[in-house]
Formats: structure tokens, sequence, C-alpha cells
């Protein structure tokens, strides 16, 4: 096969799409433009709450281009779908602001977009409810937050244990919505072809979208194929289906044409999810050295009417730290609101903040260093369910980070160091994030002239996948990744999970590993020339991730920040931040490298610069373009560094890896908020810490 | 975005014809927010006259020493040009702390004089807008307005003018040269963009079918020195919170010359011309300042959630004067 | 009435010819073809020349995905109309290589694997390549000292940074894309 020396996982090897995507030839969904297409432009709702009374189309159809016109009254019918968000112009109710009402259909996008603007359409309004209170008559207990977690925990006594605890924190912590805002806005092209339906997809998981659309269609899978070539991104937010590929396949069915839409930068907010505001409440109660007695994280979020979906916030503090007495609960109101779902890190990104800020606030209060705080509550086994850790790094992710980002030197005094006009202060937080993996099948092949083909349904959505499952099946087999292809992003190849929970190469490498292994296995046992249509070895790995762990897996991590504060205009900049990571075997220095610090750069964001919230009168978001929301820029910035410590932990999967596309996030906006106290004394307990926000604190 | 009619003059006098010879003409230069608005379906012109091609391109030095600027400047250019970084530092910088290098590339200076306010409520046209719309309401008065007015506003628009630029000219006495169907005309930057008072529809004095072809600056006070700075929400790509440009010559430790002009507080940019006078001769030390800034915040009439702008103005403001002020000191002592 | 624009009267539409013919040197080649006024380079690029590198993000002018160099200066296709471009060289990303050799900027995203998902890249990389001519031709930024020498600007890393902004990058690969345009300046 080859005479190279195999490179084993580990080594930085070079994205392989990274040609095609800097000469500009990697397709994404909407660089297809089939022959007739046409152009679909979404109307979104202007109210809140209430229903369509009336649709004149009659000025849209006359401006030349127009094909149609979509609305509830002659969208193809479509059954009950998997995902209520996904019922499109089925009928007049408008659940919240930005839900789509109409599709204007032309032979270009100037002309859909232009009978777009002259759609007239009327509503009925209801009066809305747009606002979470931290005291509001509709919250309730769910059964369940987000990822299947019991809504409430309890352990112990913590009232009593809060009262008798020397050292006391009671903190409640504020963020407005967040929207994932991937560069790539979320699109979808649709032919239907002799009873045939293909959508190309912005997705992180084609098969999560064919049965989707298999549901919706009511179809057979087998007759619709989903491509998700290359994705500009998802961020959770192409996790679960969007209504995109349903709205341009109804559009294709209806017009018979092929049919391109892409959602308006402006219209994502309201129709791809987002993270839910979050209104927490931390008590930690510990004894004079430092060490807890009580946890208690409280959270109040909001979820829509058309879907519950509760952000679990309160689930890292289950995790995180040694306590006897520990409450973790959530508490969801559904306002006339979008839906939110997932984005980065969802529970870990929001609750790490407020419980690794709490830690901060306590470390002042004890006068410990919050470094050494943590360590003094380390756990033996995991907090909420008893069981060991597979492999637990936190403390020597904290004390590598303590080393590499000269902690140790630190003064820690508030408000003690200044630049010019520039206040510095340095800051820590934890991280976690959980190790999920879900099944998944692939197969390998071994050609006659040597060459070997791993196919598998997996997506990759700027995370490298196609690269790291080549150096998987290459270890697995000897070879060289070089000379291994992998085909994947559509569901004509062996279905596997979605890229999402940090779980894609954990999942989709399994199988590939298992797959590629028995290759090995069938080829070393092959004497002889190849058979003509070579050797094919599939696998499934549904046996061995059903089984339940007897180990508590977790990667887990260390954010240090350091932050100038301008002392004129209370703007902020991170000027360096590092983050030590444990989380398992790194199968791709390079591509690993860039997960991390990419991670870091969104928490960044969270940190200083991303929040949004509903406007009371019109229900809708009030910072919808990128030039309101702002993610961050290349200037905002700075010396970011990843670094991690090698775990062995045969409890993971072949590959001995954790996910780590989500754990640069969590805990970041918290390392920067500590750091924002140390270097101007202010303890802001609501995101993002804007120029307003700090003005106050300045002198 | 309607269809539309495109027309490229050859002259301004062609261009001014032009626009006069239909309702519904726009002109247009570098398109960063004509286009931008277009799309949003909040500008629905029926002829575009591109008068990028014109020869307005040009910088140029006036017989007195000042500095002719032609409309059709590209930003990036002018931020650039040798005597406007030599002479005119705080236009150079205004420039330079707005928007991005690809919008820079492409906007005028007219078109930048002339760009529209970026308040949400005037880009949505699902919501009422007295801008937009005449008569139909003000949300942001009562609604998201955090980045709005907090000076010179009224009941019916809380907007603010969202030009670095701008700012930067109104500290320089910028003079704004026009030409129209009457005939040419200048008018003093300071004039140019209005209060919004009862017709917010108007951001500017400019008359139907007026083109912008020039801004002329006067000559650089000797000895004077500049600056413009800019608060906002990120590093960069973000419209100010805050921005101050100024202009300072401090002699003997007293105020010689002070021009102030602020940004992101109102409709116009802001020429603070109280401040100037409690400057004019005044000590050149942070407690005259402070008094003088003061003295021109007094009539600052913030919204719920603005007021931190007042606060935000003076603190930058103080800064500015007392880093001209060093800056001054160093070069004489 | 969903519509508060301005415009929704009912005079009647003077008629006014909606389409131009203009000639466009993209990535070398001279074509001439007619557009629809509304029509912006961007969507010319991507629809009638099948280039689809230059993406749209925005559509807007506030992520850069969509820059390409338009007479060697970098600028956001997505507000451009098409039309004003009569006569205009527009390089696209598919246009940087010279051939199977990657344009050193190109190559240099590649080596630092400054790029995830690569929605933004095309932008970034032309985006870069018109930043470095602008430092080059002496243009200052945001950050370059005031009493800097006039000439070619030297960029740091805060420069870059600075000269940057306007191109987002969801994934944060910032720190990878300062690093490689790094390369490239050594």
């Amino acid at each position: 096969m080859t005479t190279q020396a195999p490179q084993f996982p580990g080594a930085p090897v070079v994205r392989r799409e990274a040609r095609d995507k800097v000469t500009g030839t990697a397709r994404y969904a909407a660089d297809r433009t089939p022959a007739g297409c046409l152009y679909a432009w979404t109307v979104p709702a202007t109210i809140a709450a209430g229903r369509v009374t009336a649709v004149r189309a009659v000025d849209a159809l006359a401006v030349p281009g127009v094909h149609s016109v979509l609305t509830h009254d002659n969208a193809p019918r479509l059954q009950e779908p998997d995902d209520p968000i996904l019922a499109v112009l089925q009928d007049d109710r408008v659940p919240h602001h930005g839900m789509p009402v109409a599709l204007v259909i032309a032979d270009s996008l100037e002309a859909a977009r232009t009978g777009a603007g002259e759609l007239h359409i009327e509503y009925e309004r209801d009066p809305h409810d747009v606002t979470l209170t931290e005291d509001h008559l509709g919250l309730y207990t769910p059964e369940e937050a987000n990822g299947g977690f019991p809504a409430v925990r309890n352990r112990g006594d913590v009232e009593r244990a809060l009262a008798a605890s020397p050292v006391q924190v009671d903190a409640t912590y504020r963020m407005d919505a967040l929207h994932n805002h991937p560069m790539e806005p979320h699109a979808a092209t649709a032919v239907w072809a002799d009873g045939h339906l293909t959508v190309h997809d912005s997705s992180q998981g084609s098969d999560k979208v064919r049965g989707s659309l298999a549901q919706a269609f009511g179809m057979d899978p087998d007759h619709i194929t989903v491509v998700s070539e290359h994705v500009g991104g998802g961020f959770g937010s192409k996790g679960t289906t969007r209504p995109q590929g349903v709205l341009a396949a109804m559009a294709a069915q209806h017009t018979g044409h092929p049919v391109k839409l892409v959602f308006p930068r402006a219209q994502l907010a309201e129709v791809v999810g987002h993270r839910a505001p979050t209104i927490q409440r931390v008590r930690l109660g510990a004894d004079l050295d430092g060490v807890l007695t009580a946890v208690s994280h409280e959270v109040v979020t909001q979820t829509s009417t058309v879907k519950e979906f509760v952000e679990q916030a309160a689930v890292p503090a289950r995790v995180m730290y040694a306590s006897p007495n520990s409450r973790t609960g959530h508490r969801v109101v559904a306002l006339d609101v979008p839906s939110p779902s997932w984005m980065r890190a969802p529970g870990e990104a929001s609750g790490m903040y407020a419980l690794e800020s709490a830690m901060d606030e306590l470390a002042s209060a004890l006068g410990l260093d919050p470094v050494e705080l943590r360590l003094r509550n380390e756990p033996a086994t995991e907090p909420d369910s008893g069981r060991p850790f597979s492999s637990r790094g936190l403390a020597a992710c904290l004390r590598d980070g303590a080393a590499r980002f000269g902690w140790h030197d630190r003064d820690p005094r508030p408000a003690a160091r200044q630049e010019g006009r520039w206040l510095i202060g340095t800051g820590v937080a934890s991280a976690t994030y959980p190790v999920l993996v879900s099944r998944s099948t692939a197969s390998a092949h071994a050609a006659p002239d040597g060459s070997l083909t791993i196919r598998v349904n997996a997506t990759d959505i700027g995370t490298g996948a196609r690269t790291v499952l080549a150096q998987i099946a290459a270890d697995a087999l000897g070879a060289d990744p070089a000379a291994v292809h992998v085909d994947i992003g559509s569901t004509d190849l062996p279905t596997a999970s979605l890229a999402g929970g940090s779980s894609g190469t954990a999942s989709w490498g399994w199988a590939v590993h298992k797959a590629a292994a028995d290759l090995a296995a069938r080829l070393a046992g092959h004497t002889g020339p190849l058979p003509a249509e070579g050797v094919t070895t599939t696998a499934d790995t549904e046996q061995e991730t059903a089984e339940e762990s007897p180990y508590a897996r977790h990667a887990f991590g260390a954010h240090f920040a350091e932050t100038a504060v301008d002392a004129v205009t209370g703007e902020v900049r991170v000027r360096r931040l590092l983050g030590v990571y444990a989380a398992g075997r790194i199968l791709n220095a390079r591509t690993a490298r860039s997960q991390f610090t990419g991670g870091m750069v969104m928490g960044i964001g969270m940190a200083l610069t991303e929040g949004c919230g509903i406007d009371p009168v019109f229900g809708d978001f009030t910072a919808k373009d990128l030039a309101s929301y702002h993610v961050p820029v290349c200037a905002d910035t700075a010396d970011i560094q990843a670094h991690w410590i090698e775990e062995d932990d045969r409890h993971l999967n072949p590959m001995g890896s954790k996910g780590i596309g989500e754990i640069g996030i969590v805990g970041t906006a918290a390392a920067i908020g500590n750091a924002v106290r140390h270097a101007t004394g202010a303890r802001l307990r609501e995101l993002p810490l804007t120029p307003d926000t700090l003005l106050p604190y300045l002198l | 975005m309607k269809p539309f009619g495109y027309a490229r003059p050859a002259s301004t006098d062609e261009a001014v014809r032009l626009c006069a010879a239909g309702p519904g003409a726009r002109f247009l230069g570098g398109g960063t927010n004509l286009v931008d608005l277009m799309k949003l379906g909040v500008e629905t012109p029926r002829i575009l006259i591109d008068v990028s091609g014109l020869p307005l391109d040009r910088v140029t030095r006036t017989a007195d020493g000042g500095l002719s600027i032609g409309a059709t400047v590209r930003n990036s250019d002018l931020a650039s040009h040798p005597d406007v970084t030599e002479d005119y530092p705080a236009l150079s910088q205004a420039l330079l702390a707005g928007a991005s290098g690809q919008l820079r590339n492409a906007a005028t200076t007219g078109g930048n004089l002339l760009q529209r306010t970026r308040c949400r409520y005037f880009q949505d046209v699902s919501k009422p807008c007295n801008k937009r719309l005449p008569g139909s309401g003000c949300p942001a008065l009562e609604g998201t307005h955090r980045d709005l007015a907090i000076l010179g506003h009224s009941p019916e628009c809380v907007a603010t003018n969202p030009s670095d630029m701008a700012v930067a000219l109104a500290a320089l006495d910028a003079t704004v040269l026009l030409v129209g169907p009457e005939g040419e005309r200048a008018v003093p930057l300071t004039e140019f963009h209005r209060l919004p008072g009862e017709n917010p529809d108007q951001d500017t004095v400019i008359r139907p079918g007026e083109l912008i072809t020039e801004v002329v600056l006067p000559p650089p006070v000797p000895g004077a020195a500049s600056r413009y700075r800019k608060a906002r929400d990120r590093a960069s790509f973000a419209f100010a919170l805050v921005s101050v440009a100024a202009t300072l010559r401090v002699a003997a430790g007293r105020v010689e010359h002070a021009t102030l002009a602020f940004g992101g507080v109102a409709h116009r940019p802001w020429r603070a011309r109280r401040a100037e006078a409690e400057l004019r001769d005044a000590p050149a030390t942070p407690a005259a300042f402070q008094h003088a800034l003061i003295a021109e915040l007094a009539e600052a009439r913030p919204l719920r959630d603005n007021a931190f702008k007042v606060d935000l103005a003076r603190r930058l403001a103080l800064d500015v004067l007392g880093e001209l002020t060093e800056r001054q000191q160093a070069r004489t002592g | 009435m969903d519509s508060l624009a301005l415009g929704a009267d009912l005079e009647p539409e003077p008629v006014v010819d909606e389409h131009s013919t203009v000639t466009l040197f993209v990535n070398g080649e001279e074509t001439t073809l007619t557009v629809d006024h509304r029509a912006t380079v961007l969507e010319t690029l991507r629809e009638r020349f099948g280039l689809t590198g230059a993406k749209k993000g925005c559509d807007h002018g506030q992520c850069g995905a969509c820059t390409v160099l338009v007479d060697g200066r970098r600028i956001n296709s997505c507000l451009l109309l098409a039309v004003t471009q009569d006569g205009a060289t527009v390089t696209t990303v598919e246009g940087l290589a010279d051939g199977e050799s990657l344009h050193p900027v190109q190559q240099a995203f590649v080596e630092r694997d400054a790029l995830q998902c690569g929605f933004c890249t095309p932008g970034q990389i032309c985006s870069a390549v018109g930043m470095l001519r602008e430092a080059a031709d002496g243009h200052p930024s945001h950050v370059t000292p005031p009493d800097t020498e006039t000439g070619p600007v030297a960029l740091d890393a805060d420069e870059i940074r600075e000269r940057m902004s306007g191109n987002l990058c969801r994934c944060g690969a910032y720190p990878r894309i300062v690093e490689a345009i790094e390369d490239v300046i050594e």
C-alpha cells in the first residue's frame, strides 16, 4: 500500500480540504445552482403573537420574474414533523416574531426579494409576553433540561449547610440571549426528480435532516438524499433540522423547479435557535479553609410556546466540585419568543459563567487564591452520581496553566495595576464538558489497486473531520493517512451521528476504527491479489455506544485571562487568554488547536461583546444583523494559546479521545470577568461587559 | 429592492440635470449605505445617478492653504493622503476609526456625509419611524435606544448620525459645497446636518436635487494639535458609542484655540460651542476642561438607557484635551 | 399593511431601462453581459459566472465574506452593484493562484490552519492580499501611531488584527490568520 511510515493520530496533519477552501472550490449548500433553479425569499412574521388573517400577493406576483408565493393557504401540506419548528406555512398561527409566514419564489434572487417587499400581510395580534423575569408567574419546573438531565437534583440539606457556613456567596448572574451566527447562513438547494428529493443543506448532520424531511413529507427516507459536503459553521444551530430544507423542498415541489433558499442574515436569529437568556442564582457555602459545604445553582430561563428547550446551566455544578450538600435546579417559562436551542456548549457555557464567577467571589471572600480554592475542592468521585471519573485532569490543567501563565506572581489585590490609561487584571476559571458518543456506521474498502476508502456520513463543520478520520483509519490499517480516501457529508454514505455535543470524532471515529481494524484483519489474512470488487468491511457501533459506562466521563480545562480596562472609556481588551485542556488523546494537534482557540474566541464574544435583548413592544430580537450583534473581530483577540495535557483514558473509545469542539468556550467568560474584577475592583454579574456597564465603577 | 434605472453622467451639470428630470432619483457614490438601505426596502429609488465616476476625486490645496476634498474621494484614500495625515490628523484618525478597510475603499466623502442613522427602527420597514415615514411615531423613544441621542433630540426622533468623518470635519470647520438646480452654494459642515425637530426625515439641509461636490477645510490652525478618539462596543468595526474630535493650541499654559465636537450623541455631529467658549483663554488644566465639558453637557437629556453617554462623552473629551495639552507642552517645552 | 416603507404610493412608474450591458474582466477574462441593475457584483459572480468562492455571509457589508479585489482594491462585493463596474477588473479567490501554485497568502493559510469551516476564508484571503498592498502603499490604520513616517507601514500583529477586522470569522481562526499573514510578510 505505502512504503511511508504510518502517521499515527496526534500528528499535526494538514486538513485535507484546506486547499479547496483557500481556492474557493469547496462547495457549500448555496453554491449549488442546478439548471432551472429558482430562488426563494422568506417573509418573516412582523408580530410576536397572533395569526395571519390575509395575504395579498397580487402585487408580489406582478413583479417580473416572480414565479409564485407560498403561504399557509397554498403551501404543500406536511405530516406532523419531528420538530414542531419545522411546521412552516401549515397554519395561520404566529407563535413568535420572525416565524416564516410566506415564501416568494422567483427566477432571480433580486426578483424574489422585490416580490417579498410587495407582499401585503395582515395580522390579528394577540397580546404577547416576551420578557423573562426571575419572578415570572409562568415559571415552572420542567421534567428534564436539555440533554435529558433531570431538572432538579438535591443532595444533603443545602439551606442548613449554607446557614452554618462561615463564608458564603449569594450572587445572581444574568445573560441575554446569544446567537450562533455561523458565517454561512442556513441554506438549502432542493431538487425533485423522479420522485426522489435531493437537498444540499447546511446542516451538522444530514441523516438527521433526511429523517426530518421523510417525516414531514411522509416519504421513505430511501427516496431522499441530503448532502452537507462543506458546512460554514453551525455551533449547534445546524444540529437540529432547520426550516430551510423543508421550505426549499416545498417550493421545489410546488414549482417543479429546483429551488435555492438562503435565510437572510437578519432573519437567522429568529429561526435557527439561540442560547436562551438565563438568570442564575449561585449560593456557595465554605469553611474557613475554603472547603465547600454547600453548592446551590438555580437557573431561570425561557423557552418558546412552540417547544420546550431548557438550557441545562445548572448541570455542570453536578460535576465540578465536591460538596456534601448540593441543589441544582432549572425553572423555565414559555414566552412568545423564538425557540431557543443549542449553541456551543449549551448548559456548560452559560452555567460555568455563573459557577466560576461565584467561585472567584468565594476566593475573594476567603482571601484565598482562586486556583488554590478550586484545587481544595477536587472531588474523589463525581459529586452528583458518585461514579468514579474515567479521568479528571482539572487539577493538572489548573497547575499547568498557572505555571505557563505566570499566575503565581499575581498580586491578588484588585484595582492595583495600571499601565497608562489601562487597568490590568488577571482571572481564572475552570472548564468542563461531558464525553458524549452516539451510534454510527462506517465502511472501509480496499481496492485491488491498493487504494483505501472510508465511507461514513460524518459532517465537517470546520473541525477537520475528514482529516482526523483518515488518521484514525490509517492508524488501524497501518497506512499513511494520505493513502486513505474519506467520503463524508451525504446520506448516501453509511449512517452516522451529527456533528454536535463534541461527539463527532468519537462517534464516527469509533465506527471508522472498527471498520478499518476489521479490514486490516481481513487483509492480513488474505493472500494473493484482491478480488476485483476489493474487500469491504462495515461497522456499526450500536452495541458499544449503548453500554452505560460505569464511569463519569468529562473533559476538563482551565482558562487564564489577562484583561486591560480603559480607565477612561470602560472598554475592555483581552490581552492574553490561555487554555489548558485535559481531553483524552488529541488526535490532530493542528486542527485541535484551532478548535480550542476558536472556542476561546467565542468566549471573548460572550464576555465582552455579545448579547441580545428582546424588544418588549415588537417582540423581536433587538440586534439581528452583524453590525448590531457584535461577534468578535480580529482586533478583539490578542495572545491566545491552547495547551493540553496528555491523558491515557481507557474508558472512552478505541482512540482514547474526548470531544474538544466546545470546551474552549466554557468558563472563558468567567475568566475574563474575573480578570476585569481584578483589574477594576468591579464585580459585574451581567454579560456582556460593555463600556457602559463598567463606567460607573471607574474613577 | 425595486427595479430601478441607472445613469452615469459625465459631469456634475449632467448629474444635476438627470436628477431633476424625475422623482425618485438618487445619487449613488460608493453605495455602502444606499445599496444597504435599498436591500432593506428603506430606500426605493427609481433611478440611480452614479456620480462615482465624476471628476470629483481629487484632494488639492486651496489658494489660502486649506484643503479641497472632492466628493468622490474614497474614505481610504482621504485617510492616507499626506496633506490629511500631516495637517488634519484628526480627519485621518476619524476615517480610520470608521467601518472596515473594505468599506473605506468604497465609501466616498459625499456619501459618508449623507449616510443615514443606524437606529434599528429606521432600518426596519415593518416598524414605525418618523424619519422613514413621517408621522408614524418613534418607537426608539421608549424602546431600544442605548446607542441613540442624548443631545438635541426631539420627541419625534432620537436618532444619531453614525459618521466618524463628519465629527472630525465639524471640529475642523469644514464647509460643504453643493451644486443643484438653483446653482452652487456653500454650507458650513456644522449647519449641514440638522437636528430632528419636527421633521426628522430631513437629515441635512440639502435641497432636492443638490449634489455634494466638495468639502473644503480652512488652513490648519498654526501650532494647533488635533485628535479623534472613539469608544465602541468592540475593538474595531463598530459604530461609536461616543467619539470626540478636538483641536487645541495651548500657549503659556492657556488655551489659545480650541474646537470640540462629539459623535454618537446627536442627530448631527455635535459641535461643542459652549465648551469652546468656556475654554477660550482658560488655563489648560483638567479642572478648566472639566468645567467646560460639564457646561456643554448640562443640556444633555439622556434617554432611559443611554445616560452613560453623558459620562462617557465628558471622560473621553477630558482625556483627549489632556492628551493634546501634553503633546503641545512636549513640543513647546 | 405590513410595510411602512416610503415609496408605497401608487403613482405610475416611469418607464426606465432596468438592465444594462457591462464588460467585466474577471480573473483575467473579459466578459460582456447584461445585468439586472439590482444585481450586485457578488450575486453576478456567484450566479452568472459560477464563481462561488466569494460568499454571502450577511449581504450588507457587515461580515467581509464577499470580499474580492476590484481594480486591485479589496471591497465588499455584496454592496457593489454590477452595473456600476463596467470595465472593472475583478479578482476573486479563484483567480489568486498561479496554476497549481497557490498564492503565498493561500499557502500560508493552509500551513497555519488559518481556517476551520472555510466559509469566510475566500474573503479573508482576498482581504489579506488587498491589505498587504494598502500597507505597502503607506496607508495608515487606526492603530498606526500618528507620528509614523510616511512610506510602507510595517505590519505587526496589532496592525494585522485591526486591518483584518472587516472580515468576521465565527470559528475564531483569528490567531491563526494573523500568524499566516505574518508568515507572508516575512
